[in-house]
């Protein structure tokens, strides 16, 4: 079977004032159908752009420049945005950190479900609002044909990113893409949000891209990470195996800069420096100048190369497991 | 045991929405209007002791900022008192009452909007030592660069605006100010939450070590249990305005004793290598403007029962220095 | 989606710029960049440069009676004085007046007068609106009300009001013009000063027990000139035009100080008979003026407006 989605040396640059910033630059990644990959990195890292490349949905001053973005075996970059309109929505339908990206505040939440449905699927008014009816079930709304008419405002926060959830299962699509959809809610919402988005897509087999800055939280949703630093990913591979052995020096220092109950008081591990500017990115490795282990070898930068089946990492000197059992 | 350092007796906070000229005159009429009230904080005790970090959590809306700035002084209470090593805030004058609001200071959350975009970081630091006459005015440049050191930062970038520096950096500019008018007590709202995960890990060290070397005294203000957890000695924990646990931190988290705060532990995000089930308390925080009855937690709450929907839990002693609010201690 | 992509592009942390980038830079950068802005600016300058140095490059000082021949009254564009032979490339009005002085010397009242008012109202406006927005409530409440009051009055009639009680006058000009503009920069500085007043870096400022004047105009204002720049350029137009208004009604600046506004209405009378030119170059100046400053005060708000530029 082929992948549902394979993006080869994607690169979106955007052309500012003051240069041009590298936001994505030569990422490769592919995806199951019914896998779900958290990318994970901090802000600057890429991220979401990557995410919104995929969607087509990048505004100028940006643009992607290079690489190949296959979905279910059609170029979407070469397709352009006539092709993205026919999928956008039906079979790739994206999720915000702010909902109130998807929905309008002006109309009631029937009239923009119905309109969703009946944008992509030749239905009669009833029979759209039925499936809208359905989809406020699905993701654990109480009342939901009076929920239907009422108006985005009436709702909390929670409750909105889960009517924004509905609208994007409406068309039961092949790939969810989600940025940073938990960030700004409670911890105990967040947690509902999260459980019942891992049911959806088991149920449905649904592809899921989840964007954030919280490793912590993707690694009990994820099946696969990619941790992306500078525009790149640094390091990608099966949820487990990062978890519990970072290879990359920076998927390391993430781990260990949060602060994880038992070292009450003492200082955390960090990473020193900051995040480089994307208009002045280092030589060779973006992470050396932050790196404890860096040397003259991380300049060229090196490949994301493979040690392990499916593993890879974009470092000279990564941490393997053969050290870390030789050193304890 | 220690005289507290600050002490919150009893305080309320009600902000109140008054109805405009027309709302007033529709409602003359007969309209259903009523000026709207919030009870952001509700009875809140609490005292700090020197030199230790009060850790203050709770969600969106529950009223722990609009506690933080009272202690910082930015708002008054509707009912109850702040006091500072005895002497309640907000009564002083002249230049006592200015004194005790120096000693008191805050760190914001948004490393943003809580920098004034067109004043140097120098001056940014250096204005209150300055206008307060801390430092020699000719030495206040110096003074500046000094406490911007403190924080990690170079003095050669005292001449810049806020805008030509990180997130991280521009959080540790607004703790140099904050120490530069040499406070005891340090109110932090939120104060890493807008940043990075690595650049978090490195402001939390900086609070960690500035404690130590200037002996502060931290009440520490987040959404983020795991972080509060971190840094703090003891942990409040507030729902809708009103205080329902209170303990050491390494004990609270290990024996959370309201259903609530067993909510918020179970939900500290922690690096798991398979998938996890999230087992999520039910229902919406509900709106501050209508709270529930008896014990706010109750519709949420799995253990409810008769009694909490009528009845308010008081903060009891549970067990040597844990105060809880939940109807189930009696019944045990 | 370009707010996420945006914040995902910003923290930009490396060792900054060395180089200190002046907000005033940044705009004057993003200024230049659009050509009919710039013509504006160019045709501005040159405008407030001919009424700065009126005395200076005009042939004849058109209000020293001895250097008016009346004699040479009327004439058209291009003719020479019968007396003095120099060229009058604008005409004469009928006393005789070179057009090109009359214009130099009207721009340079017109310009006096709308500057003058517009510092005054600026300053006046720019306290009572940060006053406002600083305490709130009741204070706020009052203020607003008489700024609302008097903004539901068109101007020119309560210019026209005031005028009529006080009598003509370059003074009592200004003093009208004051009265009518103070409302909108008022209004202006206090709805932006609503919004920072809010920012966090006010609460800091409280918490270091800063002085409420000093929280004001040394915190709070700095952060809301750039609306208040927009608008100043607006109403210096509307100054200029306003007081033209006046002064074509008679009104305004007396006989003795005539502004563009009293030129264009002496030779108003003589349009009919042809002598068009006592009018229409004076209305040219005007409409030059006022065109170049909306030019420039449209880029700048393009520029100004945090919206626009991130």
């Amino acid at each position: 079977m082929t992948k549902l989605l394979e993006i080869e040396g994607l690169q979106t640059h955007f052309f500012t004032r003051d240069g041009v910033a590298k936001a994505v630059d030569g990422v490769s990644l592919s995806l199951d159908r019914g896998e779900i990959l958290g990318l994970v990195g901090e802000s600057g890292s890429g991220k979401s752009v990557t995410g919104f490349s995929i969607l087509g949905l990048v505004d100028p001053p940006g643009r992607v420049v290079g690489g190949r973005i296959v979905f279910d075996g059609a170029d979407l970059v070469a397709g352009g945005e006539r092709m993205m309109r026919g999928l956008r929505g039906r079979r790739i339908a994206m999720i915000f950190q702010d909902p109130m990206m998807t929905l309008n505040p002006v109309l009631r939440i029937d009239t923009q479900m119905i309109e969703t449905v009946r944008a992509h699927a030749d239905v009669s008014r009833a029979a759209a609002r039925e499936r809208a009816r359905e989809a406020l079930v699905r993701v654990g709304i109480s009342s939901p044909d009076e929920r239907l008419e009422s108006y985005p405002h009436q709702f909390s926060g929670g409750m909105r990113q889960r009517v924004a959830i509905a609208i994007a299962l409406l068309h039961e699509p092949d790939l969810i893409i989600a940025d940073e959809p938990t960030t700004a809610l409670d911890v105990t919402i967040q947690a509902q949000i999260l459980s019942e988005v891992q049911t959806l897509c088991a149920e449905a087999g649904t592809a899921l891209i989840w964007i954030t800055h919280d490793l912590a939280v993707v690694s009990g949703l994820a099946d696969r990470l990619a941790v992306m630093y500078a525009g790149r990913i640094i390091e990608a591979g099966p949820t487990a195996g990062i978890i519990a052995r970072p290879a990359h020096p920076y998927t390391k220092g993430l781990i260990e800069s949060v602060p994880q109950g038992k070292r009450h008081g003492t200082l955390l591990k960090q990473i020193g420096g900051m995040t480089p500017s994307l208009l002045h990115l280092p030589r060779g490795c973006k992470f050396a100048p932050r790196c404890p282990r860096a040397d003259a070898a991380c300049d060229p930068e090196p490949p994301l190369a493979e040690i392990a089946a499916g593993r890879g990492v974009r470092c000279v000197h990564p941490h393997l497991e053969a050290e870390e059992s030789a050193a304890s | 045991m220690t005289e507290p350092l600050l002490e919150i007796d009893d305080v309320s906070k009600r902000f109140t929405t008054e109805l405009d000229i027309a709302e007033r005159m529709a409602r003359r009429l007969g309209a259903d209007l009523a000026p709207k009230t919030v009870h952001a904080v509700d009875r809140v005790n609490l005292a700090i002791r020197p030199g230790e970090v009060m850790g203050l959590v709770g969600e969106s809306g529950c009223g722990k900022s609009t506690l933080g700035r009272m202690v910082a002084g930015l708002l008054s209470p509707s009912d109850g008192r702040i006091r500072y090593r005895g002497r309640e805030i907000g009564t002083l004058d002249g230049a006592e009452a200015r004194d005790a609001a120096l000693k008191i200071q805050m760190v914001f959350q948004d490393p943003m909007s809580s920098l004034n975009p067109r004043l140097r970081v120098r001056d940014i630091v250096g204005e209150a030592p300055r206008v307060h006459r801390i430092v020699p005015r000719r030495e206040v440049a110096a003074y500046a660069e000094e406490m911007l050191a403190q924080v990690g930062l170079d003095a050669a970038t005292s001449k810049r605006y806020p805008h030509q520096f990180s997130g991280g950096q521009r959080a540790r500019i607004g703790i140099a100010r904050a120490l530069a008018v040499k406070p005891d007590f340090l109110v932090c709202d939120e104060s890493v939450a807008a940043l990075d995960v690595s650049i978090q890990a490195q402001v939390l060290n900086l609070f960690v070590r500035l404690r130590e070397e200037f002996d502060l005294t931290y009440l520490f203000i987040s959404h983020d249990l795991g972080v509060v957890e971190h840094i703090s000695d003891r942990i409040a924990v507030m729902y809708l305005g009103r205080l329902v646990e209170l303990g050491q931190a390494e004990d609270l988290l290990a024996r959370p004793n309201h259903p609530y705060t067993q909510a918020l532990v179970a939900e500290i995000p922690t690096f798991s290598t398979e998938k996890k089930v999230y087992s999520a308390i039910k229902g919406e925080i509900p709106s501050p403007l209508k709270p529930p009855p008896g014990c706010h937690f109750h519709p949420r709450c799995p253990h409810a029962h008769e009694r909490c929907r009528v009845e308010v839990p008081a903060l009891k002693e549970v067990a040597p220095g844990r105060l809880s609010a939940c109807h189930l201690n009696d019944a045990a | 989606m370009t707010d996420s992509i945006a914040s995902d592009l910003e923290p930009v942390g490396t060792p900054a710029p060395a180089r200190v980038d002046h907000p005033a830079k940044r705009v004057a950068k993003q200024f230049v960049e659009d050509p009919v802005a710039v013509v504006g600016l160019v045709l501005f300058l040159l405008v407030a440069l001919v009424a700065l140095l009126a005395p200076v490059l005009a042939p004849q000082n058109p209000y020293d009676l001895a250097q008016l021949d009346i004699m040479d009254g009327g004439l058209p564009p291009g003719e020479a004085s019968f007396g003095t032979g120099m060229t009058y490339w604008l005409g004469t009005d009928t006393q005789g007046r070179d057009m090109v002085s009359a214009i130099m010397y009207g721009l340079r009242i017109s310009l006096f007068v709308a500057t003058v008012s517009l510092g005054l109202a600026i300053t006046i406006g720019t306290v009572v609106g940060v006053t406002a927005a600083y305490f709130g409530g009741r204070i706020d409440s009052l203020i607003m009300r008489i700024v609302d009051l008097q903004l539901s009055f068109p101007a020119i009639l309560i210019a026209l009001i005031l005028l009529a009680l006080l009598g003509r006058g370059v003074d009592k000009v200004v003093l009208a013009l004051v009265i009518v503009q103070w409302a909108y920069y008022a209004r202006t500085v206090r709805g932006s000063a609503i919004v920072e007043r809010r920012k966090d870096y006010i609460d800091a400022a409280r918490c270091l027990a800063l002085s409420d004047r000093r929280i004001m105009f040394r915190h709070l204002l700095p952060n809301c000139v750039p609306p208040l720049i927009v608008v100043a350029t607006v109403q210096i137009a509307q100054a200029i035009a306003l007081e033209a208004t006046l002064s074509f009604l008679g009104v305004g600046v007396p006989i003795t100080e005539p502004s563009l506004g009293l030129l264009i209405a002496n030779g108003y009378d003589y349009l009919l008979s042809g002598r068009y030119w006592i009018s229409l170059f004076p209305g040219i100046a005007l409409v030059v003026t006022i065109i170049a400053i909306n030019l420039v005060g449209d880029r700048l708000r393009d520029v100004l407006n945090p919206r626009l530029s991130s």
